[in-house]
């Protein structure tokens, strides 16, 4: 066996080779400063309209929770962050739990949550902030829509009942008498009806479950916690998810957040009597008619939702915002006092309104709990 | 002239590890070379322990606790009993992308090994590979995106006309976000490791077989089932079980494809009726705190028994084998 | 041997002759339909291959642009069609060089242990259990890298070094298994000669073995890199996610490609009052997600294809 090996000629290519990978992948690193140039172009068309706010702030801000409230944070630091090019706010999507946890434990100087504090985590968070310190109010509210995929069908209305009756898997198929009933004027197929819901747990599921619960009681029986209780029905992750698998089957619903369900048809939902579209100004109605919770501390502003009230969509996310009036650290108190200031200005709520289809925050909540944002300060 | 080094011809340099050649920094690369072999045990050692460490609060906890402490946890179960139904997901799209998966590469292992030219074999076999290097995120977004919409007539036709059989039975989605759907990726994405073990074993047969049954007047097929195929028996084997550890621990494609429910339940064209521990984990990881995540690393415990079990036994078949083919 | 086949069957005569010819009809068909069914295999693993290929480049291609691939998406949310994917690829590049930093050393080592020293239990063993570590998926080496990091750091760390002791678990039994067989290619011929001139053993597998197995080894490195340039499942569960540029992966999160295009994918349509304008673009975010699915698609095919044209190229001739 003769083997010839031309050593030297490889070798050096093949070196030549590496050491050309490496550099092919060192320059790819190093090049392009061209997102700092972006950012500072953006920089300079935001200063003209957020020239209201001081700008001067800087550091980094962290905060997390309800990934419901993502798409409208995007935009609230996106507005802030523009307003103060030196700042930086992160918010970790972990969770509605996640971020109560973090906030208590003071992981998080801020936080976002699909359901208020239990006395448990409120004692936690005033042991972090200091006696009477909290600062809560629902910052982030956006209806909920319950959509269907239905050839040529846009709306329909249904009572709470039906609704409750249909995710249950009790109705199933779309020309069912009870559907029929309320929309005499619809050509119901009898496709059948298959329900999508949220597979993780979301604060948009426990929030629906609640209504289910309170407006449907009769026939809705288990109680609210986040997870969908009914087995073996279709599911999804995320709002995207639950969207996309709607549009991709016929005779599909589920229910979501009502800015992304795009061209789904949505249900008109029956309250005292009458049949209510989901709109901003309707969610944020609800909201502004429900009793705000007695007993707790001058900033926490927590709401009883009251789901029958005529007039209003009775389905809404009512995500808190979570902060302490004082901090140990100057420059975070500074962030947070400058950042929930932007988040609950009417500015900040259009921001929202705008990016994630919330409903803006009624005057009567803004006004409860301005003075306490003001008052945040180094203790 | 590094290579120059002045040193006088050690004696009995034939035997390369005699003492005499073993000092200096010639000890020392060895010792070297011995310690990264060892590391990748320590590592091995170390991911089982790790995960052991973080997953000790969830098996420790009564039920009670994770009840409380867990999202989605039953009242009432023992850790195992709500793995369970997870364990059985993991295993049902495993073995359903096995079932589909086998046949198609041992069909492709022998075309390339025996029916394409041999100048084209290197680069239909590099093509097949190129399957494997997809990233599975983007087989997740195909699947969801494309191929589930295309899939769903052929499974509701299934289930029209052949629900009574086991698994075409129950309510099949419309979105085509099933197990089945899931099962057809998956097969996809083994298709190529269990395609290049057959490959190398198929074209290990030896000749002296393959020429003998030719001289006997076999038909090329022939040849193959009675020469090939008996000698590539235990690899296919061992191929199969490489690609079924695979199938057990993609995370990604079944996050995104499949519509997830936790039942045990046989009907693969129905939705929310499975899920698997490796899209569990990354479904709920984000959003867990505490005990949650101790739950979901117990969980990923499980899934590291389970497919080290399965690759152990595959490679011991390998092993095997090997002894046998060096008599042959 | 040939007197026998000589006197059993006469070289040459018809009878035998179209015996050979005419293969009865059922055996014939049976070759021909399993010769149809292994052309239709190999055709069933060809059509995803072409068109996954085809449905990302069509998806993605028109949103790839100068800016989508140098511009991060800090400040972008909703609709915005500004922005790009500059921050996830730095993020990508960062993590997996280091992950190459540490396997490769680890692997070629060990290779270089089983090739030229491996004898006994410790060998065996190493052989057997980096086979078993190939199999360990991705979600798992995840989750160790995070029980680590978690341990040490408290359970909300989040940085990019995590990524990439996550990938090294899954690199190194990748990069050992084709280090392993790049070495054995090295005739021991040029071992002895190395001997025989004097030149010490470590010197010999450095100056010798490694450089004559130089090509292989780097289509070795290559392709474990590009096996691990995509995993999600890992990286999903130990750098997070940003949406501002961090080259530091040490301290903050980190975005990375596949990451990228799945949390785009998970973002769904955003709301465009008005319909889709300049500014507003509703499916926005599926656009990202096929344009950076497209991005990383071209980069695993191109190191897949730069590690097989290096070992065709500069490989010895041997023989």
């Amino acid at each position: 066996m003769e083997r010839l090996v031309n050593l030297s000629r490889f070798t050096r290519a093949g070196s030549a080779v590496a050491v050309g990978v490496l550099a092919l992948s060192l320059a790819a690193c190093g090049s392009d400063p061209e997102p700092a140039d972006a950012t500072g172009d953006e920089t300079t068309e935001a200063s003209e309209s957020g020239d209201d706010m001081e700008g001067g702030l800087s550091g980094t801000l962290s905060g997390g929770g309800a990934s419901s409230q993502e798409a409208a944070m995007n935009a609230w630091r996106a507005g802030f962050q523009q307003a103060n090019p030196e700042a930086t706010v992160n918010y970790d999507p972990v969770g509605s739990g996640g971020g109560r946890t973090g906030f208590g434990d003071g992981s998080y100087a801020f936080a976002g949550s699909d359901a208020a504090l239990d006395d448990e985590e409120l004692a936690a968070a005033e042991a972090q902030c200091g006696e009477g310190g909290v600062i809560e109010f629902p910052g982030y509210v956006s209806p909920v829509a319950v959509a269907f995929n239905l050839e040529g069908v846009d709306s329909l209305n249904m009572s709470p009942e039906t609704i409750a009756n249909v995710f249950l898997g009790e109705i199933t198929t779309w020309d069912d008498e009870a559907i029929a009933a309320d929309n005499p004027d619809a050509d119901l197929p009898s496709t059948a009806i298959t329900v999508v819901h949220r597979s993780d747990e979301s604060g948009t599921t426990e929030n629906f479950e609640d209504y289910l619960y309170s407006a449907a009681g009769d026939v809705w029986t288990t109680e609210p916690s986040g997870v969908w209780p009914v087995d073996g029905q279709e599911s999804a992750q995320g709002t995207s998810g639950v969207v996309g698998a709607a549009q991709a089957g016929e005779g599909t619903i589920t229910y979501a957040d009502a800015s992304q369900i795009a061209d789904l048809g949505t249900v008109a939902v029956g309250v005292g009597g009458d049949f209510v579209e989901y709109s901003a100004e309707a969610a944020a109605e609800v909201v502004a008619q429900s009793p705000r919770t007695e007993g707790t501390s001058e900033y926490v502003y927590t709401i009883e939702l009251e789901r029958d009230i005529e007039g209003t969509y009775p389905i809404v996310l009512v995500s808190y915002s979570l902060a302490c009036t004082t901090y140990a650290d100057e420059n975070t108190a500074e962030l947070v006092k400058g950042f929930l200031g932007y988040l609950a200005s009417e500015e900040g709520q259009q921001a929202a309104a705008d990016a994630a289809g919330s409903a803006p925050l009624s005057d009567t909540i803004r006004q409860a709990v301005l003075p306490g944002i003001e008052s945040i300060s180094v203790g | 002239m590094s290579t120059t080094i002045s040193r006088p011809p050690a004696r009995g340099s034939r035997r390369r590890r005699s003492s005499t050649t073993d000092r200096g920094f010639n000890r020392v690369f060895r010792w070297i070379a011995v310690g990264a072999g060892a590391t990748i045990l320590a590592v091995l050692a170390a991911v089982a322990l790790f995960l052991i460490s973080e997953a000790w609060p969830a098996i420790m906890a009564s039920p009670e606790e994770l009840a409380s402490g867990v999202p989605r946890y039953p009242e009432d179960t023992s850790l195992l009993g709500y793995l369970g139904p997870l364990v059985y997901g993991t295993i049902l799209a495993a073995v359903l992308a096995l079932v589909i998966a086998v046949p198609v590469s041992m069909g492709i292992a022998l075309f390339i090994s025996h029916y394409a030219p041999r100048r084209l074999s290197q680069l239909l076999g590099a093509l097949v590979d190129l399957l494997a290097a997809i990233p599975s995120v983007i087989y997740g977004l195909w699947g969801f995106f494309t191929l589930a919409p295309v899939l769903t007539p052929f499974w509701l036709w299934l289930n029209d006309n052949l629900g009574w059989f086991p698994f075409w039975g129950g309510q099949a989605s419309p979105t085509g976000r099933s197990m089945a759907t899931v099962g057809i990726v998956l097969a996809i994405m083994i298709l190529p490791i269990i395609t290049a073990v057959s490959r190398e074993v198929f074209l290990q047969t030896p000749r002296l077989h393959e020429e003998a049954a030719l001289a006997l007047g076999a038909t090329r097929w022939e040849v193959v089932r009675t020469a090939v195929l008996p000698f590539g028996r235990s690899g296919v084997i061992s191929a199969s079980m490489l690609g079924l550890g695979r199938a057990l621990g993609e995370t990604m494609a079944v996050l995104m494809i499949l519509s997830p429910g936790f039942t045990y339940s046989l009907d693969i064209l129905a939705a929310g009726q499975h899920q698997t521990i490796a899209a569990y984990i990354a479904a709920d990881f984000p959003e867990s705190t505490g005990l949650g995540v101790n739950t979901l690393i117990a969980a990923g415990l499980a899934l590291f028994v389970i497919t080290l079990a399965v690759n152990m036994a595959a490679r011991w078949v390998v092993a095997r084998r090997k002894d046998f083919s060096g008599a042959n | 041997m040939s007197v026998a086949t000589e006197s059993s069957s006469p070289g040459g005569s018809p009878d035998t002759a179209r015996l050979l010819a005419t293969v009865d009809p059922a055996r014939r068909r049976t070759d021909r339909t399993m010769q149809v069914l292994i052309y239709i295999a190999f055709a069933l693993a060809m059509i995803p291959l072409i068109w996954l290929i085809w449905t990302v480049v069509a998806q993605g291609a028109d949103r790839i642009s100068i800016d989508f691939l140098t511009q991060s998406m800090r400040n972008i949310f909703g609709g915005d069609p500004r922005g790009g994917i500059y921050h996830a690829i730095a993020g990508t590049v960062i993590i997996t060089l280091l992950a190459t930093v540490i396997s490769v050393p680890i692997g070629i080592l060990t290779a270089i242990y089983l090739v030229e020293y491996g004898k006994g239990w410790l060998a065996r063993s190493v052989t057997f259990f980096v086979d078993v570590m190939t199999g360990i998926p991705s979600i798992v080496a995840g989750l160790f890298a995070f029980s680590l990091f978690a341990l040490i750091f408290g359970p909300s760390v989040r940085i990019g070094i995590m990524g990439a002791v996550a990938l090294s678990v899954l690199m190194i039994p990748v990069v050992v298994r084709s280090c392993e067989e790049m070495l054995k290619l090295v005739p021991n011929e040029l071992r002895e000669a190395s001997y025989a001139l004097g030149v010490p053993k470590w010197l010999t597998i450095v100056k010798v073995v490694l450089r004559t197995s130089v090509a292989g080894l780097t289509t070795g490195v290559l392709l474990a890199v590009a096996r691990v340039v995509g995993e999600t499942a890992p990286l999903l569960v130990t750098v997070g996610v940003t949406d501002s540029i961090n080259f530091n992966p040490f301290e903050g999160r980190m975005m990375t490609l596949p990451v990228f295009a799945y949390r785009q994918y998970s973002q769904g349509n955003a709301p465009c009052p008005g319909g889709d304008s300049a500014t507003c673009v509703a499916d926005i975010a599926s656009q990202n997600a096929w344009g950076a699915a497209l991005v990383l698609i071209a980069m695993v095919l191109a190191l897949n294809l730069i590690g097989r044209l290096i070992t065709r190229w500069f490989a010895p001739k041997l023989g």
